[in-house]
C-alpha cells in the first residue's frame, strides 16, 4: 500500500497507508465516536463533504453488505481509519471496506493514530484537510475545497419519488435524508412521497399530504435561507416533525438562530434528557450546527429535549400546532433506537389532526 | 431525584472466600460500593469472611465484621446494628443467595430493613430457570427450548423430546458448577446427575445445545426513572459452549454489524426493564453465525466478573454507579468520575480493543481435566489493551506468566497432527497454542475454522501474529528488515519473544528499538474516545500512536508492580499488599505509580494510584514506564513472586529496586547459598541438597533418607512439591517434571521431610530492628503447604522459648542480610529444635490477615522502612514480638474442589486451595467453629431427620494407629462408622464396630447414591495418585458435598467441640475484637 496523508490546513500533517481513490478535496474534517455501523455512516449524505475520523480504530471488521446502505452514495469526502480489516467475516457481507472506497472513488488512510488527529480536531475545534500523498500543507491549496458547497443540493432527490402504502401520506422533504427515515415511514404504513429539497408549499400542498417530514442533510442550514418562507409555510399546514437539519430549519423558519458547534456532535451514545418525564435515551447523532437555546421563541415553541454533556438544544414541539422536531436521529442506523417513538408520535398527530390541512394563522 | 431519604445505615454483604466462579472482582465492586456509600454520608456495615480483601479494611467500611456469611450469623448483626437498608447485588452470587434467603425468611420485614436496589422478586426472576423463562416469554424474548429437571426420570423424558446435544445448567450455582454438555444418553446420566445434587435447590434446566454460536455479553445500567444504558458490549472469541470466565473475550464486539449490535442492545433493554433491575445486569446472549437469530442464555441481575472487566475495559465504574442508582440517584445525576464534566447517563465509547484471557491452574494441576465446558475453571484472568486485536492479544499473552508469553507454547511443535487437530476440536487451555501452531503448519484458515467454530476474524488476526513471526524468523537480527521489525512491534509482539527468536538478548533488542526510534506511545482510557476531556489517569500502551500522556513532575515517583492473574498460591492477598502500598507511598507525599494487568482487582481501579499503567509486567513493559516516569525506585515486596522474579532483569537494567537488595533477595532463593547463611547464623535448617540433572535425584533422595521433599528453585504456592515416601515415587516425579518443560524448575531442591510442628512469621525489617505483629501456628503438621493449612493467632502450642527462638532467628536474619522491608518466615518445630524451612523476601499470605486482626499497618510500615524510615519512629519504639491480642483468629483455606474434575484435593506440599475464610472468637472453640463453618453440623444430638450421623473411614495403613482416637471420640459422640475393609477389620480389633465396605468403586458408588455421610476420614497414602479408590473417595466427597478430611490435625477442631460447651457465636466487628484486651471484657461488648 501507497503512503498517504492527511494534511490539516492548521500545519498538521498525518501519515498513513493511502486506500480508495484520491479526490482532491478539501473538506472539513469531523470525527465520529461510533464502534459499528461504519456503513451507515459513510453512506449517510449528511456527511457529503467532510473528511470523516473513525475513533474506534478497528473498521471493516464485518464487511459491507447489500443492505445497511443509508443512501445510493457514499457521500463522505474522505475517511480516516486506525487499523482497516482486510479480510472481512460477516455472512451479509458482500464487499471489504476498502474495496468500496475504490470503487465509488473516494479516498481513505489506514494505520492513522485516529486519537490523535481527534485531538487536534477538538484543539482547532473546525479544521479542513485533505487526503494526499504529498505531505505539504501548500498542497491543499491545489485542492479543491468543497467545504463550502451547497450539498443539499447534490444529494437531494431531483424529482419527486412515491412509495405507495396503505396509511397516511407523508412528504419527506429531501435534504439529504437517510434511508432509514424513510424506512421508519413506511414500517408505519405510511405513503411516502420524496421531494426536493426546494419544493415549495404549493408543491408539497399539491401532493395532498397528511404530515411532512423535514430530513436530515449536509451543511451549514443557513444555505437554506431562500426557502425558509416556504418551510414556515409548510409547517402551519401539515403535521410536521423535523430531523438534524430538518429539526434547525423548522428553528430558523420559526425565527430562531443556528450557531456552529466547536466540534459537533457525531457518534452512537448521546444521552438526551427529555424534559417532561425526566428519562434520558441514547440516541444517534451527526450534527455541526445547533439551534441557539436563547433565540427559540417560547410564545410560540418549548424545548422537549436536551443534551445531557452540554446541554444543548435537542428537541423542540410548537406550543398549539403539530409541529415537532429533534436534533438527533430517531431512525438510528447506526446507534440505538431507543427514541423511534418520536414516529409513532408523528404519526398520531397526523392521524388525529385528520389529514386535514391546517387554516393559516 | 436526589438519594432516598431515611439512609443513614447500610448493610453490605461480601462475597466470601475465593473460589473458582467467583473471586477478586467482588472485592473490586464491594469496595467501590462501601466507598460510594460512605462519601454520602452514608454509615456502612459490610459482613465477609474473606480477611485477603481491602473490603474489610476499617478504613473502607465503617463497621466490619469478618463473621460467616450464614443468615444466622446476618440475622444477628441487622438485629445489632438496624441498617435502614442493604445491598445484597455486589456480593457475587453468595451475596445474592443469602439476600433473597433473608428476604424469604422475614428477616428483612421483620427488622424493617430497606433492600436496596434490585428487589428479590427480580433478583428471582432473573436466577430462577422457570420465573426466567417465563418472563422472557412473556415478553417475547428468544430462549433456547429448554425443561425445568428435578429428577432424573423427567429429564431423561425431555431429552427424548428434544434431542441432543444439549446443555444442563444447575440453578444457583458458582460459576455454572456441575453445569455441561451432553451428546448422548451415557453423557447425559453424568452430568444431569451431577448438576442435580450441585444445585441447593435441586434444580436443573436442560436445554437444546446452541454450541458454536457467537457468545455475545452486554453490560447494562438502570435507575429508578426507567433510564437504561448499555456500559459495554464483549464478544467471546470461543464460541458458545466454552463459560464466559474461561473464554478469551474481546469488547467491544468485533464481527457483529450495527444492525446485529442494536438488535441485542435492544434485547438488553427490554429485558432489563421486564426484570426491574435498579443497577447493573449482565445478559449473555448466543448469535447464529448465519442469521440474526439469536437467544438470551443467561442474565445476572448483579455485578459479576464481567461488570468487572467492562468497567476496567471502558473506565465507567459499574459498581460504584450502581451503588449510587441503589440508594436513589438518576444517572444522569451522577458524574462521570473519569471525564469529571459528563454524566453516568451515557454509553462509553472506546478507541482501543480489550482482549481478555484467562488464567487456568493446569500448570498446577497438570493431572487435572483441562477440557472447558460450561462449569468454569480459571481462577483469574488478564486484560490488555491496544488499538489492533494482534497488539492487545500479544500484550494478554504476556501478561498471564505461564510457560508462554506468546502464542508460541513449546509443547505444540512436537504434537502430531491427529493430537493438534484433537486440541482444536475440543477446547482447553491450549487450544489458542494449538490454533497458532496450527498456522504455523500451514493449515488453511478453512480447515480451522471448522474444528474450532472460531469466527473467522479472531483466526485471520492470529494468523497475521504467526505470519510475522514465522517472516521475523527467516532473517537474522542483524540483517532483519527494519519495516518488518516496525510491524513486528505494531502488533506488540514481545521483546522477550523477539528474543527466543533471533536468539539474542532482550537488552540488545531494546537497544535497536532506541536506535531506530520505535517507541510506544501511552494513551488515556477516557470513556468517550477523546470526544471529551477526561482527567483520570489511567493508562495503555500502544505502537499504533502517539504518546499522548505527558509525565508529572515535581514529586517524586515511586513505582508499584502488582501481582498479576490470580493464580493457585498468588491470590487476592497480594493485591490487597499492592494496593496498601500504593497508598502508603501516597501518604509520604510521592507519587504512586501502580502497573498491573488483573482486571478483576482494587489495584487496577484508577482511584486508588496517582497514575495507574494497565500493562503486562514484563521487563519491557515495566522499563518502558519506568523511563518514562522517571521513578526513582521500584516497590517489588508486594506483588508476590511475580514481582519479585523480575528482581534481577530490572536491577540489571540498571533500575532502581528499593528495600532488601538483589543480592540478597539471591542469596535467599538459592538454596546452597541459603543453608550456608543459615549454617553461619547458627540457624537449624533441615538437611538437603541441590539437584542439577535428573539421574542425581535418586541418589541423593537415598542419602537424606525417605521420606523426602521435592520442588523446583522458582515456585509459587509450592508448585510442583511433592513428599516421596520411596525410589518410585521420586522417580514418578521426575517424569512428571520432565514432561511440564519449564526451565526455572531446576535446579531441583531435595530436603528431608520432618512432621514436626508448622508455623510462620511476618517479619518487618529496617535492618537494625524488626517488628513481628504474630505468630501463626499451622493446625497441620508439616508437609502440607502454609496456603492450605488451618493457621491459628494467636498459638496455642508454642511455648514462650520457642517464641523467642522464632523471633531470634527471624532478628538474626533480618539484620544480617540486611532485609529492608518484609519477609516471611516459615519454620517447622520438630522435638523441640526450631529448623528454619524457607526465607521469602516479600509479603506474604498471611499479611493482610495479621494486619487486621492486630491492628498493626504492615504493608505501610514496610513500604515506609523502603522509602528511608526507621521502624522505631514507625512503631513508636515498640520493635520484637508484639503482645497478642485477646481472641483468638483461625484462617481455614477453601477449596474449588467441585470445579476441578480429575485434581485430587489431598492436603500436600503442594498448595491447592483458592481462597481463605477467617473466623474470629473470644475462645478458640468459637473461632475454630466460624471458620470451619462448623456451627450445626458438629453435635450428633442436632443431627437432621432424628436419623444417627455417620463418619466415613479410609486409613492408610501408616496412619491406622494414628487414627483411633479421633474415630474413637466420633462413635463416643454417636457417629456411625462407615470403613473400607482394611480399616474396619483395624478398627475391629479395637472394638470399634463398623459398617464394613469393599474398595470396589461401583459398591462405593452405590453406597453414596442411596446415603451420604455426615463426614469423610480419608488418609491416603502419600504420593500422587497413588491409590485410585483412595482419590474416588475423594471425588465422592466432593460430588455429594459431604465434607472430607484428608489430615487429623484439620479434623481436631471439630472433635474439640464435642466437649466444649456449646456456646452460642456471636458476631462481633473487628473493631470489637480489637478492644478487648482481657478475655473476661468479652461481655462489655455484646
Amino acid at each position: 500500500m501507497k503512503q498517504g496523508y492527511l494534511v490539516l490546513e492548521t500545519g498538521e500533517i498525518f501519515e498513513g497507508k493511502l486506500i480508495g481513490e484520491l479526490n482532491n478535496m478539501v473538506g472539513e474534517v469531523v470525527f465520529n465516536t461510533s464502534m459499528t455501523g461504519y456503513q451507515e455512516i459513510i453512506t449517510d449524505p449528511s456527511y457529503a463533504g467532510q473528511i470523516l475520523t473513525f475513533c474506534y480504530p478497528l473498521i471493516g471488521n464485518y464487511g459491507l453488505n447489500d443492505l445497511d446502505d443509508e443512501s445510493f452514495q457514499t457521500a463522505v469526502s474522505g475517511v480516516i481509519t486506525g487499523d482497516i480489516c482486510e479480510e472481512h467475516s460477516h455472512f451479509q457481507a458482500t464487499k471489504g471496506f476498502q474495496e468500496r472506497l475504490e470503487q465509488v472513488g473516494v479516498p481513505g488512510l489506514t494505520g492513522v493514530d485516529t486519537r490523535a488527529l481527534v485531538k487536534v480536531i477538538r484543539k482547532h475545534h473546525t479544521v479542513k484537510g485533505m487526503i494526499t500523498t504529498n505531505p505539504e500543507v501548500a498542497s491543499l491549496q491545489d485542492g479543491d475545497d468543497v467545504s463550502q458547497n451547497f450539498w443539499v443540493d447534490t444529494v437531494s432527490v431531483k424529482k419527486p419519488v412515491t412509495y405507495e402504502n396503505e396509511g397516511p401520506h407523508i412528504v419527506l422533504m429531501d435534504y439529504g435524508y437517510k434511508k432509514s427515515i424513510l424506512h421508519a415511514l413506511l414500517q408505519e404504513n405510511c405513503k411516502v412521497t420524496v421531494v426536493p429539497y426546494h419544493f415549495s408549499y404549493e408543491q408539497v400542498k399539491e401532493l395532498q399530504p397528511e404530515g411532512v417530514l423535514l430530513s436530515n442533510g449536509p451543511g451549514d442550514p443557513m444555505k437554506l435561507q431562500p426557502w425558509f418562507s416556504e418551510i414556515k409555510k409548510i409547517t402551519e399546514s401539515f403535521p410536521t416533525l423535523g430531523i438534524c437539519l430538518g429539526h434547525q430549519l423548522i428553528a430558523l423558519a420559526h425565527g430562531a438562530t443556528t450557531k456552529k458547534l466547536a466540534f459537533g456532535h457525531r457518534g452512537g451514545n448521546h444521552p438526551v434528557k427529555e424534559l417532561l418525564t425526566g428519562k434520558v435515551q441514547m440516541t444517534s447523532q451527526n450534527h455541526g450546527y445547533v439551534v441557539v437555546e436563547d433565540s427559540i421563541n417560547y410564545n410560540e415553541f418549548q424545548v422537549l429535549f436536551l443534551n445531557v454533556n452540554d446541554k444543548t438544544v435537542e428537541g423542540i414541539k410548537h406550543n398549539s400546532l403539530p409541529i415537532q422536531s429533534v436534533q438527533f436521529h430517531p431512525e438510528a442506523h447506526p446507534g440505538p433506537s431507543d427514541t423511534e417513538f418520536i414516529f409513532q408520535q408523528f404519526l398520531h398527530q397526523v392521524t388525529t389532526s385528520g389529514g386535514r390541512t391546517y387554516a393559516k394563522a | 431525584m436526589p438519594k432516598h431519604n431515611n439512609l443513614n445505615k447500610i448493610l453490605v454483604i461480601g462475597s466470601g472466600p475465593i473460589v473458582i466462579g467467583q473471586a477478586a472482582e467482588f472485592d473490586y465492586a464491594g469496595t467501590q460500593a462501601c466507598l460510594a456509600l460512605k462519601e454520602e454520608g452514608i454509615e456502612v456495615v459490610l459482613v465477609n469472611n474473606n480477611p485477603a480483601t481491602i473490603m474489610t479494611d476499617q478504613s473502607v467500611a465503617d463497621k466490619v465484621y469478618i463473621e460467616p456469611l450464614n443468615v444466622e450469623t446476618i440475622e444477628k448483626i441487622i438485629s445489632r446494628e438496624k441498617p435502614d437498608g442493604m445491598i445484597g447485588t455486589l456480593g457475587g452470587q453468595t451475596g445474592l443467595n443469602l439476600t433473597v434467603e433473608l428476604y424469604e425468611k422475614g428477616i428483612l420485614d421483620k427488622y424493617d430493613v430497606k433492600l436496596l436496589g434490585t428487589s428479590v422478586e427480580s433478583i428471582q426472576k432473573g436466577e430462577d430457570r422457570e420465573k426466567f423463562r417465563n418472563l422472557m416469554i412473556e415478553i417475547g424474548e428468544p430462549i433456547p427450548e429448554s425443561a425445568i429437571i428435578e429428577d432424573f426420570q423427567s429429564g431423561v423424558e425431555f431429552v427424548k423430546e428434544i434431542g441432543y446435544p444439549v446443555i444442563i445448567r444447575p440453578a444457583y450455582t458458582l460459576g455454572g458448577a456441575g453445569g455441561g454438555f451432553a451428546n448422548n444418553d451415557e453423557e447425559f446420566e453424568a452430568v444431569l446427575k451431577q448438576g442435580l445434587t450441585l444445585s441447593p435447590i435441586h434444580q436443573v434446566l436442560v436445554e437444546k445445545s446452541i454450541k458454536g454460536w457467537k457468545e455475545v455479553e452486554y453490560e447494562v445500567m438502570r435507575d429508578e426513572n426507567d433510564t437504561c444504558t448499555i456500559v459495554c458490549n464483549m464478544e467471546n472469541m470461543d464460541p458458545v459452549g466454552v463459560h464466559t470466565g474461561d473464554s478469551i473475550v474481546v469488547a467491544p464486539s468485533q464481527t457483529l454489524s450495527d444492525v446485529q449490535y442494536q438488535i441485542l442492545r435492544n434485547s438488553s433493554l427490554k429485558v432489563i426493564r421486564a426484570l426491574n433491575v435498579v443497577g447493573g445486569c449482565n445478559i449473555q446472549f448466543a448469535l447464529d453465525t448465519t442469521s440474526n437469530q439469536y437467544y438470551i442464555i443467561e442474565v445476572n441481575p448483579r455485578v459479576s466478573r464481567s461488570s468487572a472487566l467492562a468497567s476496567k475495559a471502558t473506565g465507567y465504574p459499574i459498581a460504584r454507579i450502581a451503588t449510587k442508582c441503589a440508594i436513589g440517584y438518576h444517572l444522569d445525576e451522577i458524574l462521570n468520575p473519569i471525564t469529571g464534566n459528563t454524566y453516568a447517563s451515557f454509553e462509553p465509547a472506546i478507541d482501543y480493543i480489550v482482549v481478555k484471557l484467562p488464567r487456568f491452574p493446569f500448570d498446577k494441576f497438570s493431572e487435572g481435566d483441562r477440557s472447558l465446558g460450561t462449569q468454569m475453571k480459571a481462577t483469574g484472568e488478564v486484560m490488555a489493551m491496544d488499538r489492533s486485536f494482534e497488539g492487545a492479544l500479544n500484550k494478554a499473552l504476556r501478561s498471564m506468566e505461564m510457560n508462554a508469553h506468546s502464542l508460541y507454547l513449546k509443547s505444540m511443535p512436537g504434537k502430531t497432527k491427529e493430537e493438534l487437530v484433537e486440541l482444536l476440536k475440543k477446547p482447553t487451555d491450549l487450544r489458542l497454542f494449538a490454533i497458532a501452531e496450527a498456522f504455523k503448519r500451514g493449515f488453511t484458515i478453512e480447515e480451522v475454522i471448522s474444528q474450532t467454530e472460531i469466527d473467522r476474524w479472531f483466526l485471520i488476526k492470529v494468523k497475521n501474529i504467526v505470519d510475522c513471526e514465522q517472516k521475523l524468523a527467516s532473517h537474522s537480527w542483524e540483517e532483519a528488515p527494519v519495516d518488518l521489525l516496525k510491524t513486528a512491534k505494531r502488533m506488540n509482539i514481545g521483546d522477550r519473544r523477539l528474543s527466543e527468536i533471533f536468539n539474542v538478548p532482550e537488552k540488545e533488542i531494546r537497544l535497536k528499538w532506541k536506535s531506530l526510534n520505535v517507541k510506544r506511545g501511552y494513551k488515556l482510557v477516557d470513556t468517550c474516545a477523546a470526544e471529551f476531556d477526561a482527567v483520570t489517569p489511567y493508562f495503555y500502551s500502544t505502537y499504533q500512536g502517539a504518546d499522548e500522556v505527558e509525565s508529572s513532575h515535581g514529586k517524586k515517583k515511586i513505582l508499584v508492580v502488582g501481582s498479576g492473574p490470580i493464580r493457585i498460591g498468588q491470590g487476592i492477598e497480594f493485591d490487597y499488599c499492592s494496593v496498601h502500598a500504593a497508598l502508603a507511598v501516597k501518604k509520604l507525599g510521592f507519587e504512586a505509580i501502580v502497573m498491573n494487568n488483573n482486571p478483576e482487582t482494587v489495584s487496577t481501579d484508577y482511584s486508588i494510584a496517582d497514575r495507574l499503567y494497565f500493562e503486562p509486567l514484563a521487563v519491557e513493559d515495566i522499563m518502558a514506564v519506568v523511563e518514562k516516569e522517571q521513578v526513582q525506585g521500584v516497590l517489588l515486596q508486594f506483588g508476590g513472586q511475580t514481582a519479585i522474579n523480575l528482581a534481577n532483569a530490572l536491577e540489571d537494567e540498571g533500575v532502581t529496586i528499593l528495600g532488601t537488595s538483589m543480592k540478597v533477595i539471591d542469596q535467599l532463593e538459592d538454596r546452597h547459598e541459603f543453608y550456608s547463611l543459615l549454617n553461619e547464623l547458627d540457624i537449624p535448617h533441615i538437611a538437603g541438597t541441590t539437584i542439577n540433572e535428573p539421574e542425581e535425584l535418586v541418589p541423593a533422595a537415598e542419602k537424606l533418607g525417605y521420606p523426602v521433599l521435592i520442588r523446583p528453585s522458582f515456585v509459587i504456592g509450592g508448585q510442583s512439591m511433592f513428599i516421596c515416601y520411596n525410589n518410585k515415587e521420586v522417580e514418578k516425579y521426575l517424569t512428571r517434571i520432565m514432561e511440564d518443560g519449564n526451565d526455572r524448575c531446576w535446579p531441583l531442591l531435595v530436603d528431608q521431610y520432618l512432621p514436626g510442628m508448622e508455623c510462620e512469621i511476618d517479619v518487618i525489617s529496617d535492618g537494625e530492628n524488626i517488628v513481628v505483629p504474630g505468630i501463626f501456628e499451622h493446625l497441620e503438621k508439616a508437609g502440607v503447604h502454609s496456603g492450605d493449612s488451618v493457621a491459628l493467632f494467636p498459638p496455642v502450642n508454642i511455648s514462650d522459648s520457642i517464641k523467642k527462638t522464632l523471633i531470634e532467628y527471624g532478628e538474626k536474619i533480618a539484620n544480617h542480610l540486611p532485609i529492608i522491608g518484609m519477609m516471611n518466615i516459615q519454620f517447622v518445630v520438630h522435638n523441640e529444635v526450631v529448623y528454619v524451612l524457607e526465607v521469602n523476601p516479600r509479603s506474604s499470605r498471611t499479611v493482610p490477615i495479621m494486619s487486621k486482626v492486630t491492628g498493626v499497618p504492615m504493608i505501610e510500615w514496610a513500604t515506609h522502612v523502603q522509602l528511608g524510615k526507621s521502624l522505631k519512629e514507625l512503631s513508636g519504639g515498640s520493635v520484637g514480638l508484639f503482645p497478642e491480642p485477646a481472641y483468638y483468629s483461625v484462617k481455614a483455606p477453601i477449596f474449588s474442589a467441585s470445579k476441578l474434575k480429575g485434581v485430587d484435593h489431598v492436603l500436600g506440599p503442594e498448595m491447592k486451595s483458592t481462597g481463605e475464610t477467617l473466623g474470629l472468637g473470644v475462645t478458640l472453640e468459637e473461632a475454630f467453629s466460624k471458620a470451619l463453618q462448623l456451627s450445626g453440623k458438629v453435635s450428633a444430638k442436632e443431627s437432621a431427620a432424628g436419623e444417627e450421623p455417620t463418619i466415613f473411614c479410609s486409613i492408610a495403613n501408616r496412619a491406622k494407629e494414628e487414627s483411633l482416637d479421633s474415630i474413637k471420640a466420633f462413635a463416643k459422640e454417636g457417629y456411625k462408622v462407615i470403613a473400607t475393609e482394611g480399616t474396619a477389620a483395624f478398627l475391629a480389633k479395637h472394638n470399634i464396630s463398623s459398617e464394613t465396605l469393599a474398595k470396589e468403586k461401583v459398591l462405593l458408588h452405590e453406597f453414596w447414591k442411596n446415603k451420604q455421610p455426615d463426614l469423610v476420614l480419608n488418609i491416603p497414602n502419600e504420593g500422587r495418585d497413588g491409590e485410585k479408590i483412595g482419590f474416588y473417595i475423594r471425588e465422592l466427597a466432593v460430588r455429594y458435598q459431604v465434607p472430607y478430611y484428608t489430615s487429623f490435625d484439620t479434623l481436631k477442631p471439630w472433635i474439640n467441640l464435642f466437649s466444649s460447651e456449646n456456646e452460642e457465636e456471636k458476631p462481633r466487628t473487628l473493631g470489637e475484637y480489637r478492644q478487648l484486651t482481657k478475655l473476661n471484657e468479652v461481655g462489655a461488648c455484646q
